[in-house]
C-alpha cells in the first residue's frame, strides 16, 4: 500500500524522492564552494554564521539558490539561508542596521522580542517599511534572554528565505547548562513563487492535498467495518463539506522541508561527544509548516518554550507550529542519531543528523500514516465524554461554590460558553463550535496514541518567578479563529482584516484572551508586544508564551499585560492564513 | 405585461424556486444537525459584537496610527482570477465538439463571473451561451449570480436573456449551478447542472454530471418547445497530470424532450444521442 501511495503522488516533474529529500547541496548558490569545501570536517555544515555584539549589519538582497534541481531567486539576509544567527546578550542596548538591496520595500521584525512599537518591525502597523536603497536602524535594549528568531514582515518574503534565529544569552550567566548548542532551524521551501502557490489555493483549496481520501479507503472501511459503518464515517464529514485530510494547505507537492537550510538529502548534521549534554535550539521558521519533531533513540527534555525557561520536561515528541520555539537538552551515549521533523500532513520532512563525528548517519524512520481529522476536531467537547464530565463537574462546581458561596470575581476563571460573532454567520465562516474542548492535554491529530510520550501544552510550567503577576483580569476579549476552506479565506469572528478594527488596551491592565478555534486547522496564534501567559481551563497559569497553537475546536485562555503603548500585529503565524486575513491589530493606549 | 403572469413564465420560476428552497432547506438542515448535536442542551449561544473591543479606533484613527492611507491591504483586499476549462472535447465518430469554459475576477466575496459554452460541428461554431455575471457570496458555499445570458445560433434567432442564479457546493460535495432566465417577449429559461467528484485515486477522477433545460415557451426558430427541453448525463474519468491539466475520456447522454423532441422529430433529428468524448480539463 505504501509503495502504490508513492507512485501515485509522485508527480511528472520529479521523481517522489528527489521531491521529498531535495538537492544533498541544495542551498544558497553563491555558498556552495564553501559547504562543498566544509563537507569533509567542518561540523557547522548549513549552520548559518553567527553575528554577535551590540551593533550588527544586515543587508537584505536577492540571491540565487537550487534546492531542487530548479535555479529560483530567494530574499535572503547577508546571503545566507537560514539568515545570520545573532547571539545578543540580555541587557544590551543593540543597533542592528538593515540595509534593503531589494526593489521592494522590506522589514525585520524580532519575534518574540519586548521592545518600543517602533522597532517591531510590521511595515503599516510599527513603521512605513524599508525602502528600496534605505538603511533602517533598530535599536532596542534587550530586557529577556532565551532562543527566539527574525524574520521579514512584509508580504511572502519570510518563506521565500529571511529568517534567522535570534539568541539573547542571559546576563547572569546560562541557567541551563550544556556542552554543545546547536540552534535547529526548520523551514519550508517552494521553487512556486508564493503569490502563484495563494492563488492556485483561492481556486481549489485541495490543490495541494495529495493524501484525499479516495474510493479504496472506502472499500476497505466497508469490509472492516461494513458498508454502513463506511458511510457513517463519512457522513458527518460529507454533510458539512469538510476534509478529513484537510491537515495542511501546503505539502510537499510545492515544498521541500529544511533543516539549517539543508534539504534531507542534505543532511544538516550536529556534533557531540559522547556523555555530552547538548542542547538543541528547535525554532520553526516555516511559512506554512507545522512540525512534529523527534529523535529516535533519545528522549527530548523541554527546557525553553518561546524563550522563557520552563521546568524540564521528558518527551520522545513534540509538535511545534510556525513562530513556535523549544529548547530541547539530550545527551546521547550512541554514535548517530536522526532529527527527523515531519510535517503534520505526513506529506514529508525535515530531517538531519546529530553525531559523533562528521558523515556518519542513523536510520530515517518512515513518515506516520495520514490520520483523519476526528469528532473532536470538529466538535470540541462533544465526543470527549471523560472531559466534559470533567468539565461540567469540575468547574460548574467551582463556577456554583465561588458564585453562590463567595461571591468572589468571575473573572478568576475563564469562561467556558461559546459566544460567536455576529460576523460568523455569514460566506466568511464554514464552521461554528458550539461545544468547544478547553483541555490542553492533547497533542493533536495524527500524535494521538502513537506509543511515544508527545508534549502536549499542558505539561509546561514557567519556572518560579516568570508569571509572577497574579492579579485576576479586569476584563476578558474573545475572539473566534474562522475561515472557509472551500472559499480559502482566513479570518477572526469572521472578518479578515480588512474589514476589522483594533483591540483596544489599556497600558499594565491585565487581561484575559479567549481564542477559540471554529476551523478544523491548527493556528499559531503571535501576539507582537506582550506575553501570553496560557493558563487552565480552571484558571491556573501555566506557561509563558508568544506564539500559542489553538487546535481545532479548541477553546483556550492566556492573560496578558501590555507594558508597551503603541499598534501591534496580533496573527496567525501560517503565513497564507495570515495574509487571508487571520490578522489583527492591537491598540495599547 | 399580461405574459408575465403567464403559466409560461411561471413554470420556470417556480421550479427555480422549489430548487432554491429545497437547497437551503438542505443546507439549514445539515447545519441544524450540526448544531444540535454539538450544542446539547446548552442555551443559544450569545450574540457578540466582533467591533465591541476596538473603543471606536479604527485601523486608520486612533492613537498611534501611521496616518494617511492605510498602508497593509492583504490578500482579503486583493483581486483575484482563474480561467477553468471544465469541458474542452471532441467526439472524433459525428466531428462534433463542446467547451465549457469559465473566468472570473475578483475578491473572495464579489466576482465578475463569465460562462462560456458552446457546441462546434465541423470547425463551425454551431451554438454558443455566455452568461456574464455578477457572483456574490451569499452563504458559506453558495453565491447568487446576476447578470445576462447571451445566445448565439448559427442556425436560428441569438437570444438575449436576464439571468439570476445560484452557485455553489451542496452538501455531500454536490456542485450545483442553477440559472433562471428572463428574455425578451416573456421569454423565461432555466437551467440546471449538478456535478460530482469520485476520487478513485489521488490522481484518478470519476465525475457523473447531469443537466437539464427548461423553457417558458415555444422557440420554433432554435428548435425549442415549451417546457423541458432537454437533459444530458455524462460520465467522465481524467487522469489529473498536475491538479491543473486533466486528459479525460467519456460519455455523454442526451436527450430532447417534451415539445422540443417533437419539433426534432418533426424536422427529422435526432432526438436521444450518446456521445463518446475526450478531452481536456484545466484551469490556470
Amino acid at each position: 500500500m505504501k509503495q502504490d501511495e508513492s507512485a501515485l503522488i509522485s508527480r511528472p516533474r520529479l521523481s517522489r524522492r528527489l521531491f521529498v529529500k531535495g538537492l544533498a547541496a541544495g542551498g544558497v548558490l553563491s555558498a556552495m564552494p564553501r559547504l562543498l569545501s566544509a563537507n569533509t570536517n567542518d561540523t557547522r555544515l548549513g549552520s548559518a554564521p553567527v553575528l554577535s555584539g551590540k551593533v550588527i549589519t544586515l543587508v537584505i538582497a536577492e540571491t540565487p539558490v537550487n534546492f531542487t534541481g530548479v535555479a529560483r531567486m530567494a530574499t535572503t539576509i547577508n546571503g545566507s539561508i537560514p539568515a545570520p544567527t545573532l547571539r545578543l546578550r540580555e541587557g544590551d542596548e543593540v543597533t542592528i542596521r538593515v540595509i534593503n538591496r531589494l526593489s521592494v520595500s522590506t522589514s525585520i521584525h524580532w519575534h518574540g522580542i519586548i521592545l518600543p512599537y517602533q522597532m517591531d518591525g510590521v511595515p503599516g502597523i510599527s513603521f512605513r517599511g524599508i525602502a528600496p536603497g534605505e538603511t533602517f536602524e533598530y535599536r532596542f535594549t534587550l530586557k529577556q534572554s532565551g532562543t527566539y528568531w527574525y524574520h521579514s514582515h512584509t508580504g511572502f518574503q519570510e518563506m521565500t528565505g529571511m529568517y534567522g534565529a535570534l539568541i539573547v544569552e542571559p546576563r547572569e550567566g546560562e541557567s541551563i547548562q550544556a556542552d554543545q548548542d546547536h540552534v535547529i532551524q526548520l523551514s519550508d521551501w517552494t521553487d512556486e513563487s508564493p503569490m502563484s502557490a495563494f492563488s492556485k489555493l483561492k481556486v481549489q483549496s485541495d490543490v495541494y492535498n495529495f493524501n484525499q481520501p479516495v474510493v479504496g479507503d472506502f472499500l476497505r472501511d466497508a469490509s472492516t467495518i461494513g458498508l454502513k459503518g463506511a458511510f457513517e464515517k463519512r457522513k458527518m464529514w460529507n454533510q458539512m463539506r469538510m476534509n478529513p485530510t484537510d491537515l495542511a494547505d501546503l505539502s510537499a507537492t510545492t515544498f521541500t522541508y529544511l533543516m539549517n537550510g539543508m534539504t534531507p538529502a542534505g543532511n544538516w548534521s550536529g556534533l557531540f561527544n559522547k556523555g555530552e549534554r547538548v542542547r538543541l535550539r528547535f525554532i520553526n521558521g516555516s511559512s506554512n509548516s507545522f512540525y512534529d519533531v523527534r529523535i529516535p533513540g533519545l528522549s527530548l527534555s523541554i527546557v525553553q518554550a518561546d524563550g522563557q525557561n520552563v521546568k524540564p520536561v521528558s518527551v520522545d515528541e513534540f509538535r511545534f507550529g510556525p513562530g513556535e520555539t523549544y529548547d530541547v537538552i539530550v545527551e546521547p551515549e550512541g554514535d548517530a542519531y536522526t532529527i527527523f521533523a515531519q510535517s503534520m500532513d505526513r506529506s514529508g520532512y525535515a530531517s538531519g543528523t546529530l553525531s559523533v563525528r562528521p558523515g556518519l548517519v542513523a536510520p530515517v524512520p518512515e513518515l506516520d500514516p495520514v490520520e483523519w481529522l476526528t469528532m473532536t476536531d470538529m466538535m470540541g467537547a462533544m465526543d470527549h465524554s471523560a472531559m466534559k464530565g470533567m468539565d461540567h463537574s469540575a468547574m460548574k462546581g467551582m463556577d456554583h461554590s465561588t458564585m453562590k458561596g463567595m461571591q468572589t470575581n468571575p473573572l478568576e476563571v475563564p469562561s467556558q460558553t461559546a459566544r460567536h460573532a455576529s460576523t460568523e454567520y455569514g460566506p466568511s465562516v464554514d464552521m461554528r463550535v458550539d461545544t468547544p474542548r478547553t483541555n490542553l492535554d492533547d497533542p493533536g491529530i495524527g500524535l494521538r496514541n502513537n506509543g511515544r510520550r508527545v508534549l502536549t501544552q499542558a505539561d509546561l510550567r514557567s519556572i518560579h518567578g516568570v508569571l509572577d503577576d497574579d492579579r485576576v483580569p479586569t476584563r476578558e476579549i474573545e475572539l473566534h479563529l474562522t475561515g472557509n476552506m472551500e472559499r480559502y479565506s482566513w479570518s477572526i469572528d469572521g472578518l479578515e482584516f480588512g474589514k476589522s478594527t483594533p483591540v483596544s488596551m489599556r497600558q499594565g491592565e491585565r487581561i484575559r484572551i479567549i481564542l477559540q478555534n471554529d476551523t478544523m486547522m491548527t493556528h499559531p496564534m503571535h501576539l507582537h508586544g506582550m506575553w501570553s501567559d496560557l493558563e487552565s481551563a480552571e484558571g491556573e497559569l501555566l506557561v509563558r508564551r508568544h506564539t500559542l497553537s489553538v487546535q481545532p475546536a479548541q477553546r483556550i485562555s492566556f492573560l496578558t499585560t501590555p507594558h508597551d503603548v503603541g499598534r501591534w500585529a496580533w496573527h496567525c503565524h501560517l503565513l497564507f492564513h495570515m495574509d487571508a486575513g487571520m490578522f489583527r491589530e492591537v491598540v495599547v493606549s | 405585461m399580461k405574459q408575465l403572469i403567464n403559466v409560461d413564465v411561471i413554470k420556470p420560476l417556480a421550479v427555480v424556486a422549489v430548487f432554491a428552497m429545497s437547497t437551503s432547506s438542505l443546507l439549514a438542515r445539515a447545519e441544524m444537525d450540526h448544531s444540535k448535536m454539538a450544542q446539547a442542551k446548552t442555551d443559544q449561544p450569545e450574540i457578540r459584537d466582533p467591533h465591541a473591543y476596538s473603543d471606536g479606533y479604527t485601523l486608520e484613527k486612533g492613537p498611534y496610527a501611521l496616518g494617511g492611507p492605510r498602508q497593509i491591504k492583504l490578500a482579503d483586499e486583493h483581486k483575484f482570477w482563474a480561467i477553468q476549462g471544465d469541458r474542452v472535447e471532441y467526439d472524433s465518430d459525428n466531428d462534433t465538439g463542446v467547451f465549457d469554459v469559465r473566468g472570473w475576477y475578483g475578491s473572495t466575496y464579489d466576482r465578475l463571473y463569465v460562462k462560456f459554452e458552446g457546441d462546434v460541428a465541423s470547425g463551425r461554431l454551431e451554438e454558443s451561451q455566455a452568461d456574464i455575471l455578477w457572483s456574490h457570496a451569499y452563504s458559506a458555499y453558495f453565491d447568487t449570480q446576476l447578470g445576462i445570458r447571451l445566445d448565439q445560433y448559427d442556425e436560428g434567432v441569438d437570444r438575449q436573456w436576464l439571468a439570476i442564479g445560484l452557485q455553489g457546493l451542496a452538501p455531500y460535495w454536490f456542485e450545483l449551478d442553477m440559472t433562471a432566465y428572463i428574455g425578451e417577449s416573456g421569454r423565461t429559461a432555466l437551467s440546471l447542472e449538478a456535478e460530482y467528484e469520485i476520487l478513485l485515486s489521488q490522481q484518478w477522477v470519476l465525475q457523473p454530471r447531469a443537466e437539464v433545460s427548461l423553457y417558458g415557451q415555444d422557440d420554433i426558430e432554435n428548435g425549442l418547445g415549451d417546457g423541458f427541453s432537454d437533459v444530458a448525463f455524462g460520465l467522465r474519468v481524467r487522469y489529473e497530470m498536475t491538479r491543473q491539466f486533466a486528459p479525460y475520456v467519456g460519455v455523454e447522454w442526451t436527450s430532447k424532450l417534451g415539445q422540443t423532441a417533437d419539433i426534432a422529430r418533426a424536422a427529422n433529428e435526432s432526438v436521444r444521442d450518446t456521445r463518446y468524448v475526450a478531452g481536456i480539463k484545466f484551469w490556470f
